[in-house]
């Protein structure tokens, strides 16, 4: 019946009903409790909860009325938070009696471990704390009052933002109304529903067959408690365990303004944020899965972190994989450094070993948990194959795909021979296709979502008569990033192309210039770097463009002012942009 | 051991020597060919650079969360003055934190110690440039307060630009070149150059003795009688073709000028910066080895007893973790 596949069931007497508990992995490891949320039962952590279950004894439990578990009689009256805290209780004191345990709540499941972690009497059974998609009534209902209280224009969007977000608790107070509903279409269509609104993957089993009743009973959970704890909030609600809040941005039924002075509540808080839906759980279990361990094993060494995540973004990017192609220096270095600051995981792949090597190194020194240099050749297609296999393997799916290795070539067109073409198109245009190809499409049979960014130029949309080769392939890469783009949306990948102008790294170094003897590529390499150079726009700011457009999933991305201008002036004026095209440049 | 006699020129005094004396009592163990009197001279200087090495560590040591740029600055300006210091090349400098790189520095007002606060964790500079005695020392000192993993690796990379330094300076490379290489291996090794962000961008510029005198001024952090030798020597040295900042123009454009030069080579990655500074002496004498050398190989940092001390005093805060 169960689809969580060799768990071990037990059943918890407990306050009048019977608990069906199941169990997973070693019991002498630190005991993670996940409880479920509405409407739903615990096999909403089938995904989540076998990958937890490699390093911690794992334990699920259906909710009284859920699932297995019998029901209290009456209804009402049987949902209340106290009530709720006595089965928690009961369950950890059955499987795990000496040691406090690991909570883990997702929609309801996280309102009432609130409670479980805010009231008196658990204090010493919960080490460690992570919340899903379910405020505290009580931090809610202070919430809503510190906003009709002062209610400024900003805190009345919220207010009304949350408010078009709840409009189904209002409707679950209606008497029989939603009884009959989820006994009769809803429940019926529900699955198909969540395939289709929520984006769930439609497999395995959920939701179970209980449905129709655990969504009938579990109207009693707002019933009960919504409107005594929205009135009058607890004073006291506050977290004596370490919590760590998972917010999904794209919530249809949460705005992440709740949580906006959680601080105050949960002084050890750990903020991640997610590009995802409500149901995490069965979304994004990989990601949710790592958080998880990576949080207990912190809470259970003594929270010992030597290096700190700082970066803005540390939220967002926190435990992510993430692969920057040419990281050996300039924007790809400055990349790779960026996402290491906001604790990611970092692979950073160049031709130059020692570039690599060395961008790896400063990475585990700034914050990302683990860094490594990978020595390919992007234009070399076996070698990225290669690579996307040891990748696999090794580290994981990647999360966040910057192909950003390319080379410079300038010169007339007629003077530019076919070897330049293809030496030009091969690390441009292939190393970008390389990547896609290989990592994006990890990244989509995992189904769990992802980023790619393609380092584009302003030269993809300013032409100009001194790099027709190297503008071809980046035009190519532009299009190239909008054709993904479109394709990857329906799964959840995001692809950007950020187009910078004139940035001052090496690319000006090791351009080569097409029908000029060695003395005068040399001079002109010179010459132009020693411009970009006065230009100073550092890739550092690039590479914050690049994190910002993953957060924000831009599509195409204009850094520097230049590059904004001849964008407008692209869409715009092209005339004019032609007319520039035709000036030489100084070299 | 006997040797032709050298011409050693030597901050603008000329000296000859007809024995070669062992330098070897300097601690650096660095044999040069130099006589009593101009060791005598260097003595001076070096005794100087200790004495604000010393102040340097002891400051460190003293440092504590909460403390900020203003109180370091005056930790050490007081230390020095207890000890005899009356004159200053400039005023002592402290940056905390991401001023250590210079983040966001505009103005040259900027360089000035501010009310920034200690943090564990935080890296330091303290910059000074003590006169005393009529000999002038410029040191610099990065340290941070407790474990920070970026400062150590800057430190330990700024080692290879000790090298590159006295190694092109030995091989009388245009002092513009030497500037650029540096640059090119702050760009390998991945950091920013921030001693562009001094004055004029200087790497490194000329110190000389100074005459005593008992009304010493400053204007702007600098001592009004360094700042007469440095125009003297920039007054000259415009003359003859060189200059006394050693910065990445043209000026710069020449072998390397016998005399003391404080080098500081100033590293900066993302918010954290090191520095070292200390006095190149760079002769004239045709023997690569004695052309340029530290004045001093035994300082709290870059040297084997500092290493062993894992980098200055001021690791106290780890151990107390």
């Amino acid at each position: 019946m169960t689809v969580l596949t060799g768990a071990r069931e037990r059943r918890v007497r407990t306050g009048g009903v019977e608990l069906c508990v199941a169990e997973l992995g070693d019991p002498g490891q630190p005991t993670v409790i996940l409880v479920h949320g509405y409407p739903d039962s615990k096999e909403v952590w089938s995904e989540v909860a076998p990958r937890l279950a490699e390093r911690f004894h794992v334990v699920l439990y259906d909710v009284r009325g859920h699932g297995r578990s019998t029901a209290p009689r009456p209804l009402r009256g049987g949902f209340t938070l106290k009530k709720l805290t006595d089965d928690f209780l009961a369950v950890a004191d059955a499987v795990s009696p000496d040691r406090p345990v690991h909570l883990v709540g997702h929609d309801w499941g996280s309102v009432q471990s609130w409670e479980f972690a805010t009231v008196q009497r658990t204090e010493g059974r919960i080490a460690s704390f992570t919340s899903m998609s379910g405020p505290s009534l009580d931090h809610f209902g202070h919430w809503i009052n510190k906003r009709l209280k002062h209610p400024t224009p900003r805190r009345v969007g919220q207010l009304l933002g949350q408010g078009a977000k709840s409009w189904y608790i209002c409707l679950l107070h209606t008497p029989v109304l939603p009884e009959l509903a989820w006994r009769g279409p809803l429940g019926k269509r529900w699955p198909k529903i969540l395939e289709r609104v929520e984006k769930v993957p439609g497999n395995g089993g959920y939701p179970t067959s209980s449905l129709p009743t655990d969504a009938a009973h579990g109207a009693w959970l707002y019933r009960d408690n919504v409107r005594a704890r929205l009135r009058r909030p607890r004073t006291d609600a506050y977290a004596h365990a370490p919590v760590q809040l998972i917010t999904p941005l794209d919530d249809a039924f949460l705005s992440e303004k709740l949580y906006d002075e959680l601080e105050l509540w949960a002084p050890q808080l750990t903020r991640r944020t997610l590009p995802a839906k409500h149901w995490i759980p069965r979304t994004r279990p990989d990601r949710l899965a790592a958080w998880i361990t990576e949080f207990v094993t912190s809470v259970e060494g003594g929270r010992p972190r030597a290096v700190t995540a700082t970066g803005k973004y540390a939220d967002r990017f926190g435990g992510q994989l993430v692969l920057v192609t040419g990281a050996g220096s300039g924007i790809g270095r400055a990349t790779a450094y960026a996402f290491a600051e906001a604790g990611a995981r970092v692979v950073a792949v160049d031709r130059d070993a020692e570039g690599a090597a060395r961008t790896a190194e400063m990475s585990r020194l700034i914050g990302a948990p683990e860094a490594w240099a990978e020595t390919v050749d992007v234009s070399d297609e076996q070698a990225m194959e290669k690579l996307a296999a040891k990748v696999a393997a090794e580290y994981g799916v990647v999360d966040v795909l910057v192909n950003n290795a390319g080379i410079g070539l300038g010169g007339a067109f007629l003077d530019t021979t076919p070897e330049h073409w293809k030496e030009v198109l091969d690390v441009n245009l292939w190393g970008v296709i390389h990547g896609c190809r290989l990592f994006g499409k990890q990244m989509a049979e995992r189904g769990q979502g992802g980023h790619i960014v393609n380092t584009a130029s302003a030269a993809a949309y300013q032409p100009s008569r001194a790099l027709p080769a190297y503008s071809t392939s980046k035009a190519a890469v532009l299009m190239l990033s909008e054709c993904l783009r479109a394709e990857l949306a329906g799964r959840g990948i995001g692809v950007s192309a950020i187009c910078p102008g004139f940035v001052n790294t090496n690319i000006t170094s090791t351009a080569r210039f097409a029908g000029v003897d060695a003395a005068e590529e040399k001079r002109r390499q010179k010459k132009s770097a020693r411009l970009y150079a006065l230009r100073n726009y550092p890739p550092e700011k690039v590479a914050d463009a690049i994190l910002r457009a993953v957060v924000r999933n831009q599509a195409v991305v204009p850094v520097t002012p230049e590059a904004r201008g001849a964008h407008l002036m692209s869409r715009f004026t092209p005339r004019a942009l032609r007319a520039i095209a035709r000036l030489e440049p100084p070299l | 051991m006997t040797q032709p006699l050298t011409t050693v020129t030597f901050a603008s005094v000329k000296l000859r020597a007809r024995t070669a004396v062992s330098v070897d009592e300097w601690g650096g163990g660095m044999t040069t060919a130099v006589t009593g009197e101009l060791s005598k001279d260097l003595r001076g200087f070096r005794v100087v650079q200790r004495l604000a090495y010393e102040c340097a560590e002891a400051v460190a040591a003293r440092l504590e969360p909460g403390i900020t740029e203003r109180e370091a600055a005056r930790m050490q300006r007081e230390w020095l003055r207890e000890r005899g210091v009356r004159d200053w090349f400039h005023l002592p400098f402290a940056w905390f934190g991401d001023r250590t790189a210079f983040v966001n520095f505009r103005l040259p007002l900027q360089f000035f110690p501010t009310h920034r606060r200690l943090e564990p964790g935080m890296p330091f500079i303290l910059d000074m440039a003590p006169v005393y005695d009529g000999f002038t020392a410029d040191i610099g000192y990065s340290g941070s307060l407790g474990i920070n993993p970026v400062q150590n690796k800057l430190m330990a990379d700024l080692e290879a630009h000790r090298e590159l330094i006295l190694r092109e300076v030995r091989e009388r490379r245009s002092l513009r070149e030497i500037y650029e290489d540096v640059d090119r291996l702050m760009v390998r090794q991945g950091y920013a150059n921030r001693h562009r962000a001094y004055p004029f961008g200087v790497i490194a510029h000329k110190v000389d003795r100074v005459r005593q005198r008992r009304w010493s001024p400053h204007v702007f952090g600098f001592g009004t009688q360094s700042l007469k030798g440095l125009a003297s020597d920039a007054f000259h040295g415009h003359r003859e073709g060189w200059s006394p900042l050693w910065s990445p123009y043209r000026s710069s454009d020449h072998p390397p000028q016998p005399g003391l030069w404080a080098v500081e080579p100033h590293l900066g990655f993302r918010g954290t910066g090191a520095k070292f500074e200390e006095i190149l002496v760079v002769t004239d004498s045709r023997d690569p080895e004695q052309s340029a050398f530290w004045l001093d190989d035994d300082l709290p940092w870059g040297s084997p007893r500092a290493r062993s001390f894992e980098r200055g005093g001021e690791r106290r805060w780890a151990e107390d973790e």
